[in-house]
């Protein structure tokens, strides 16, 4: 199976909002690919019969009681935001409606 | 060429809990921006999410009330997307393993019953409520950001695809809706936006069993405007179809000022939420005896009492949907019907008189005491007061809650209808206006009202008009 990782490189980068230099984009292409070779070689183990694992432990979910807690102050919240408008987080606007989301 | 409308719902709602579903931050709505907020809504690093008890069980609930089956494992994955509306550039959701599959919701449509079966209930975060102010001066450009409710247990219902027009989508909504009031998991607010529903609709040659090219509706913030953009998107569809064009994968908006549907841009390539196992939350495992205790306390649902509503009181069948399509309004008849045994009799006020007056009078139907409402209509039963004190009466009493009977009492507003009591009025007025007596014996009834209601005046609307009739007639005519 022939993967073009430069492409995957940019797919990958567009995704995570990544902007890469030519080199920076190369030398992941050659870390990409290794990190697939290793992932192909665990896929070549037999795990008929095994449940797929998506968290080590075997202990089930805690629940909380639906009782309501302080939250922060406003200042607190504003605190690592870059810009704000009085209570609001002002963010550039990405699009004119909603993007497609649930 | 005829074509085959397909139409499959995606229905969010957000659930009745105090607090939201991985923190204590409060649910409250229409707050102070960005008021309940707190390292876990905020996903500020270290933060942890605890599952809220409650929304467990109102998922489940819900998920019970529309057969769908309760999984009792199920996980909670990442969907991964950068927008403002989202704190953690991800969303926690349920992606392969949902809290519940299956399931289905029985409707009547044109006349014929039928279910409408159910993909999956699942459970996952809100986002935040982002605000557009481009517009304005000081926001030219930008989009305020309100992270209050981002984090507000949501529950996402997923219809297979079987609804066919707009208005069978906007019926099976509405009783999806009913369902949920009942099993009092929402308030279901399209206008607070607690319940919302995005669409997915196609068209195929009549006939064909393959699935057309579909578009996904967003937007639509009422029933009435789900109807309306499907409609509207049939019809765009099938001119598409009809000049040989295809339609393209993409996601409209609904505009409800324009009233129609605009392309948002093409789904191609857009979406890749690359979902994996959301490694801060253990798998969710619920207990056998958890889910059958939830199932024990669930409510009648609408079909049921609907069908119920007809039997046991003798209802018709419009009767019993206008009864069960709103829980407080049978809740308040059966209350009713417990002390009170002529059910027609109720029905008949409930839907005429007494709706009129909580409408005059802004008051709701919970706030109306069943007791004093079966006080009121023996009270006309028995004879002691006519039917329009008795309106009078109940919308006083809907108005402050006084006891009808006590009115009576307190006022004198019995009813005069003994023959020795209403001669005398009777009398009177005979001798007063001969005019209206010469016309009546010549056969003219409006001249009969004016008598009568002479008497009414008299007697301060309390004396028996059927009795008055009576005597009037025997009197002049006799
Ligand atoms: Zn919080």
């Amino acid at each position: 199976m022939a993967v073009d990782f430069n492409a995957e490189v940019d797919y990958v980068a567009r995704l995570a909002r990544l902007f890469l230099e030519p080199d920076e984009k190369k030398r992941m292409a050659g870390q990409l690919s290794d990190i697939l070779k290793t992932a192909r070689r665990i896929q070549e183990l037999d795990t008929t019969g095994v449940e797929p694992t998506s968290h080590v432990t075997e202990v089930p979910a805690v629940l909380r009681e639906d009782q309501v807690k302080p939250s922060l102050p406003l200042n607190r919240i504003m605190q690592n935001v870059p810009r704000r408008d009085k209570g609001y987080l002002k963010v550039p606007r990405i699009a004119d409606s909603q993007q497609d989301q649930d | 060429m005829k074509y085959e409308v397909v139409i499959g719902l995606e229905i969010h709602v957000e659930l009745l809990t105090a607090s939201k579903l991985f923190c204590g931050c409060s649910t409250a709505f229409g707050r102070e921006p960005n008021s309940h907020c707190c390292p876990v809504c905020l996903g500020l690093p270290g933060s942890l999410p605890v599952f809220n008890r409650r929304a467990i069980e109102l998922s489940v609930t819900a998920a019970l009330a529309l057969k769908s089956e309760v999984q009792l494992r199920s996980r909670f994955d990442r969907k991964n997307y950068f927008y403002p509306d989202l704190p953690k550039a991800y969303q926690v959701s349920q992606f392969d393993q949902p809290l519940a599959r299956g399931g289905y919701l029985a409707m009547e449509y044109e006349g014929k019953k039928k279910l409408i079966n159910l993909e999956r209930v699942h459970l996952e975060e809100e986002a935040g409520k982002l605000i557009h102010a481009g517009d304005s001066i000081i926001g030219a450009g930008h989009s305020l950001v309100d992270y209050n409710r981002a984090g507000i247990p949501l529950l996402e219902i997923v219809t297979a695809p079987e609804l066919h027009s707009g208005e069978e989508a906007r019926l099976f909504l509405e009783d999806l809706r009913t369902v949920l009031l009942y099993a009092g998991v929402s308030d279901c607010k399209m206008e607070e936006g607690s319940l919302r529903c995005d669409a997915n609709i196609s068209l195929r040659p009549a006939g064909s069993s393959e699935l057309g090219t579909k578009a996904e509706v967003k937007n639509m913030n009422s029933f009435r405007s789900v109807e309306l953009a499907l409609d509207y998107e049939i019809k765009r569809q099938q001119q598409v179809l009809s000049a040989g064009g295809v339609v393209n994968q993409e996601t409209c908006h609904w505009d409800e000022e324009k009233k129609q549907t605009f392309s948002m841009r093409s789904k191609e390539g857009s979406s890749d939420y690359r979902y994996f196992p959301e490694p801060d939350l253990l798998p969710l495992v619920l207990e056998k005896s958890f889910v059958a205790e939830l199932a024990r306390t669930l409510p009648e649902m609408p079909a049921k009492r609907r069908e119920r509503f007809q039997e046991q009181y003798n209802l018709e069948k419009k009767e019993a949907f206008m009864f069960t399509g709103n829980r407080e309004m049978g809740d308040l008849f059966e209350a009713v019907a417990k002390i009170y045994r002529d059910y027609r009799n109720l029905a008949n006020w409930i839907q005429g008189d007494l709706l009129y007056q909580l409408r005059e009078s802004g008051k709701k139907i919970k706030e109306v005491e069943p007791a004093l409402l079966a006080n009121l209509l023996r009270l006309l039963d028995e004879g002691r007061i006519n039917r329009p004190v008795a309106k009078e009466l109940l919308a006083e009493m809907v108005q402050t809650g006084t006891d009808p009977v006590d009115l009576v009492k307190e006022r004198g507003l019995e009813q005069i209808s003994s023959r020795e009591s209403l001669l005398p009025l009777l009398e009177q007025v005979i001798a007063e206006n001969p005019e209206a007596v010469e016309n009546y014996r010549q056969g003219k009834k409006k001249a009969l009202a004016f008598l009568v209601g002479k008497v009414m005046a008299a007697t301060k609307g309390r004396a028996d008009p059927a009795e008055l009739n009576r005597l009037f007639e025997e009197k002049i005519q006799g």
